[in-house]
């Protein structure tokens, strides 16, 4: 049971969920979540593995199905109606751990995809925006290579700019850093870190507690399916309410 | 260390004469060296019996009408037509050559060295077409192969997406061409039972790989299908065909098939031919190809269905392009299977390059010592296209980055 108030809606609630539940065959792994997210909010979701942090996020662009509960989605209620789906997911960019490029497909191809094939722009506009992203998140010369040849923390740039071409309202990130190796955990973080202050409404599941601090508007700990604690990263970093956050806080913050 | 004690620990490199080369790897040691003396008697037993076999050998079952194996009994009056088709398949070549150099390059050149070598060499004796007409035929489709090369590179033409309409499109022309239509007085209708030899062979195999392939990514993909009806339907077709010999599926096609239909109704002898090897191949090709979609990680099609793409935008362009990437090697084995599988179509009275060497043999009783001459003849010809099949898969493995990391 979550432990304080629910947010008040001040500004634009982007994503609203009530009350959701999931099972996995028997396994009950969502137990009942409630968030709104606000235009514009950075949220980073942390807790132990298993809890349900990962399987929370993809329910929201229906990469997992709820059983019970709404969800909302820029106005759009989130059904079994495949247009409703199609239309969320195109509001919604996500990057994932392993970053799933498609490797038969250049740098440049894995980005202009989803523009060319879902919002039907003409090629060369798609291959323009998509050269402006690749600069954004720092690797333009790397256009014409593919993934296999790029290392992990550039792939999951390609990955970050192969979403930010669907133009997104909403960012969701599933580890973004856990699959990469130390030295290039920050050149990730830094894009992410840019991404947030120009506006962009995120929710990033990530063990990353200094992106957290820096950015983070509101902080959730995830536990055995259901939001355990809620707030700012001060509030949860100097007063954590709940036993299970101080558990898992000092377990993570060690080093 | 003194001198004397590094010149006996360290062992010289040097290059290896043909001596050293022997003693290192054919008589190392007893064993290898007995294995080695066993095996140059049976290769040089085997040469010997092979020289004299074929100093020996009556050839004239197969150079007394080479035409008959390679186009069966088409009217030589029509044979202009065979011409054409030919120049079609050149033309083509030369064509894909420009577009997909690094793959058909060596098979181009190879086709073009096969031309020079049937106009140098010419088996062919025809009643009405002189031996220059023919030899000069043969060197105009080396000139084709190189005009197709050159409007491939020069012009519009040579854009992939075309090449690949082109060839698609040549099937169904070659066929009318071959038959004929009933009513243009310059394309007589020759009926295809009369069709025969290589040609027969490379057309069925042809059609039934152009075929196989789009109707086997289908089965593939109904078979995994979460629609009951349609995976269920998917999954008995591909298993009942899998259980029965091609011999059975012809038979069957052949035989019974006119029982089932009116007399009026007659489904041409080499259309039968042409779906039984085509739904037979489908399914292999089918299993082939679910191999390779269930290598494909979930995380693709979730990336996929993150930004957008519809469950067919995602098959066709993310998930089939790699799966398939993954299976060519088997594909092409089936492929090649398929091409010897035609052989069988005497089942259903055609009479392909293989029944054309039996018919020859039975002919002339004297020819009955030499059916292994025929045979191998036949065996040679077919290895060619085989093994140009595997040389061109290994190619366009090379290209696509397959099983390189």
């Amino acid at each position: 049971m979550s432990s304080e108030m629910k947010v008040e809606s001040t500004g634009n609630p982007i994503i609203e969920c009530r009350d959701v539940h999931k099972w996995f065959d028997d396994f009950h792994v969502l137990r009942g979540i409630d968030l709104t997210v606000e235009t514009g909010e950075v949220i980073v979701i942390f807790g132990p593995s298993g809890s349900g942090k990962s399987t929370f996020i993809r329910t929201i662009n229906r990469l997992e199905k709820h059983q019970k509960g709404d969800i909302v989605v820029d106005g759009i209620a989130l059904t079994h109606d495949i247009r409703n789906i199609e239309a969320i997911r195109k509001e919604v960019g996500m990057v994932f751990q392993q970053f799933n490029l498609f490797p038969h497909l250049s740098v440049l191809q894995n980005v202009t995809l989803g523009p060319l094939w879902v919002r039907r722009v003409p090629k060369a506009e798609a291959e323009a925006q998509a050269m402006e992203l690749l600069e954004r998140v720092g690797i333009p010369e790397q256009a014409l290579k593919f993934p296999a040849q790029l290392s992990g923390g550039q792939q999951q740039r390609v990955a970050m700019a192969r979403a930010l071409a669907m133009q997104p309202k909403i960012m969701l990130f599933d580890e973004p850093t856990s699959a990469l190796d130390p030295e290039m955990i920050k050149e990730v973080l830094d894009v992410m870190h840019e991404l947030a202050v120009s506006g962009m409404t995120m929710l990033v599941v990530t063990h990353e507690m200094g992106f957290a601090r820096g950015v983070a508007d509101r902080m959730l700990f995830f536990d055995d399916g259901l939001i355990v604690e809620r707030g700012t990263p001060d509030d949860i970093f100097s007063n954590p309410k709940e036993d299970r956050t101080k558990l898992f806080l000092s377990q993570i913050l060690q080093h | 260390m003194s001198a004397g004690s590094i010149s006996t620990t360290l062992k010289p490199i040097r290059k290896l004469g043909p001596v050293a080369w022997l003693r290192k790897n054919l008589f190392n040691g007893w064993f290898n060296s007995i294995l080695t003396i066993i095996t140059l008697y049976i290769l040089i037993r085997f040469f010997i019996g092979l020289i004299g076999w074929l100093a020996a050998a009556n050839w004239a079952p197969v150079t007394t009408s080479p035409i008959l194996y390679a186009v069966g009994q088409y009217p030589q009056v029509e044979l202009f037509r065979v011409g054409i088709c030919l120049w079609i398949v050149s033309f083509l070549f030369g064509l894909s050559w420009a577009i997909w150099g690094n793959i058909i390059r060596n098979f181009a050149i190879m086709l073009m060295v096969g031309f020079l070598f049937l106009a140098i060499f010419l088996p062919f004796e025809l009643a009405d077409i002189t031996q220059t007409t023919l030899r000069l035929f043969f060197l105009s489709n080396i000139a084709v192969v190189m005009i197709g090369y050159g409007l491939g590179r020069r012009t519009v033409l040579g854009k992939a997406r075309w090449v690949l309409v082109a060839w698609f499109l040549s099937l169904p022309a070659i066929v009318i061409l071959l038959h004929g239509l009933p009513s243009v007085e310059a394309l007589p209708v020759v009926e295809t039972t009369v069709w025969g030899g290589l040609m027969l062979n490379l057309l069925i195999a042809a059609v039934g790989i152009a075929a196989s392939f789009p109707l086997g990514i289908l089965l593939a993909l109904g078979r995994r299908s979460t629609l009951p009806v349609v995976k269920v339907f998917c999954t008995v077709f591909i298993e009942t065909i899998r259980g029965v010999p091609l011999v059975t599926i012809l038979f069957m096609f052949s035989i019974m098939l006119p029982l089932f239909l009116t007399g009026d109704i007659r489904i041409d002898r080499l259309l039968r031919a042409l779906i039984g090897i085509t739904l037979f191949s489908s399914a292999y090709m089918a299993e082939n190809i679910r191999g390779g979609l269930q290598a494909i990680p979930f995380g693709q099609y979730d990336a996929a269905k993150a930004i957008g793409l519809s469950s067919t935008l995602t098959m066709l362009l993310i998930i089939l392009p790699q799966a398939i990437r993954l299976v060519i090697p088997a594909i092409v084995g089936q492929f090649i299977s398929l091409f010897k599988d035609t052989t069988l179509v005497s089942i259903v009275g055609l009479i392909d390059i293989l029944g054309i060497g039996r018919s020859i043999l039975a002919s002339k009783p004297e020819w009955t010592s030499s059916q292994a001459e025929v045979y191998i003849f036949i065996a040679i010809v077919f290895w060619i296209f085989t093994y140009s099949m595997s040389y061109s898969s290994r190619r366009l493995e090379k290209a696509m980055g397959v099983g390189v990391r």
